[in-house]
């Protein structure tokens, strides 16, 4: 098990955003939450993450985390190269470089690295917030809308990267409230689920 | 102790990046400079309020950068990905403080030998107060990191912040430009260490609130 979400419900500004939502994720495997705006998707991700704190249940996490939210995080005045390798270097593993080249090749970036990420298109910088996640190389992945702002190369990039993660023994907890192609992943419908 | 030299070294370059030193000591000897203009050209007197105004002119542009310390980070998501790498905030925010110090600190020290000489301020008198200004400006970066975290996210966070950093920062301004005295200089260390004990904590719950 790499994540267990156990009964969780979540308040947010005095509102009852879901209740009692159980949920495991072993290596390999993904859950993909889906429902209309407002109705707690980036919330889940947030509490799984530990960013906030439940309303009741629990969350247990037993391995590394990388969180992709629309928030890019990355220092806008730095090229991409080193904005990226920022963060790779506060992962605790070896080869920081390395992994934000190969992280970088992957999302299809590897030409902008010197290039200021305030210079970044909207596709880009979701491609970059991506190839942070890639570059962390860490057993679970928290994506927040990653196909937001993406072309359909994109998309493709995207389904592939999360494939060969789960390959490899991720697990991927992803929202999203577009079509993705996620083989065998766990739908978490929030609307259909939860009385709000 | 990797991750904490990467925070700092960070830090350090945001600091000077863009002019933002420059600024500073340009914020600081500007102010310094009104003071004979509105005191008037008697060297004596000059001399004797030299480490005041110096003090004074350090503590508004000690308001400069505040702005700039947490609220883009807090914007941008910054704190979120750190929680998520495991680091404690407290921690973060007391490097912080040491990145802030670093980049404010010594490019202000050297500016206050200019003020010192347009002061007429002797050798004794200007090393008096860059002892005043090497144990104050410490505690004068918490007092900003903390201030920049209290206001972040707030719409008027440039007027607040000197609403709330001028009267925290008081016992500085007293024990800095008294700082001819032994005394005052142990009083000003004490107080800039308290400073530097407590902000990161406070700076850190403040961000905990404005990311919930």
């Amino acid at each position: 098990m790499i994540l267990a979400l156990s009964q969780l419900a979540c308040a947010r500004g005095g509102r009852l955003l879901f209740t009692h939502l159980s949920l495991t994720l072993a290596a390999g495997e993904a859950a993909v939450v889906t429902g209309p705006n407002g109705i707690g998707k980036s919330s889940l991700l947030r509490l799984a993450a530990g960013l906030i704190a439940p309303f009741e249940g629990g969350v247990t996490r037993s391995a590394r985390m990388a969180l992709m939210t629309e928030d890019l995080a990355l220092d806008t005045e730095r090229r991409l190269g080193e904005a990226l390798l920022f963060w790779a270097r506060l992962d605790g593993l070896a080869a920081a470089g390395e992994r934000v080249a190969r992280a970088l090749d992957t999302v299809g970036l590897a030409r902008l690295a010197d290039v200021p990420v305030r210079l970044l298109s909207t596709g880009q910088r979701r491609r970059a917030g991506l190839a942070r996640v890639l570059a962390a190389e860490a057993p679970l992945w928290l994506l927040d809308e990653p196909g937001n702002g993406l072309d359909g190369e994109g998309i493709a990039m995207l389904e592939q990267a999360i494939a060969r993660h789960r390959e490899m023994g991720g697990a991927v907890l992803l929202t999203t409230h577009q079509p993705l192609a996620v083989p065998g992943a766990v739908i978490l419908p929030l609307a259909e689920r939860v009385p709000v | 102790m990797k991750a904490a030299l990467t925070l700092i070294a960070r830090d350090v370059r945001r600091g000077y990046a863009g002019g933002g030193a420059g600024l500073v000591c340009g914020f600081f000897l500007l102010a310094v400079v009104l003071f004979p203009f509105a005191i008037g050209p008697d060297r004596a007197v000059l001399a004797r309020i030299g480490a005041g105004a110096i003090w004074v002119a350090a503590l508004l542009a000690a308001l400069l950068p505040v702005e700039r310390l947490v609220a883009p980070d807090c914007e941008s998501g910054w704190f979120d990905q750190i929680c998520v790498h495991g680091l404690s905030l407290p921690l973060v925010m007391a490097l912080r403080i040491a990145g802030h110090w670093l980049a404010f600190a010594p490019p202000l020290m050297l500016a206050a030998l200019v003020a010192g000489a347009l002061f007429g301020l002797d050798g004794l008198g200007m090393a008096r107060v860059e002892a005043g200004l090497l144990l104050g400006t410490p505690g004068l970066a918490a007092l900003a990191v903390a201030t920049g975290a209290l206001t972040a996210g707030l719409r008027t966070a440039g007027g607040l912040a000197g609403l709330l950093l001028l009267p925290l920062a008081l016992p500085l301004l007293i024990f800095g430009a008294g700082s001819g005295d032994m005394g005052a200089l142990k009083l000003l260390a004490a107080v800039s260490l308290m400073l530097v004990a407590g902000a990161p904590w406070i700076a850190a719950a403040a961000i905990r609130s404005v990311r919930d």
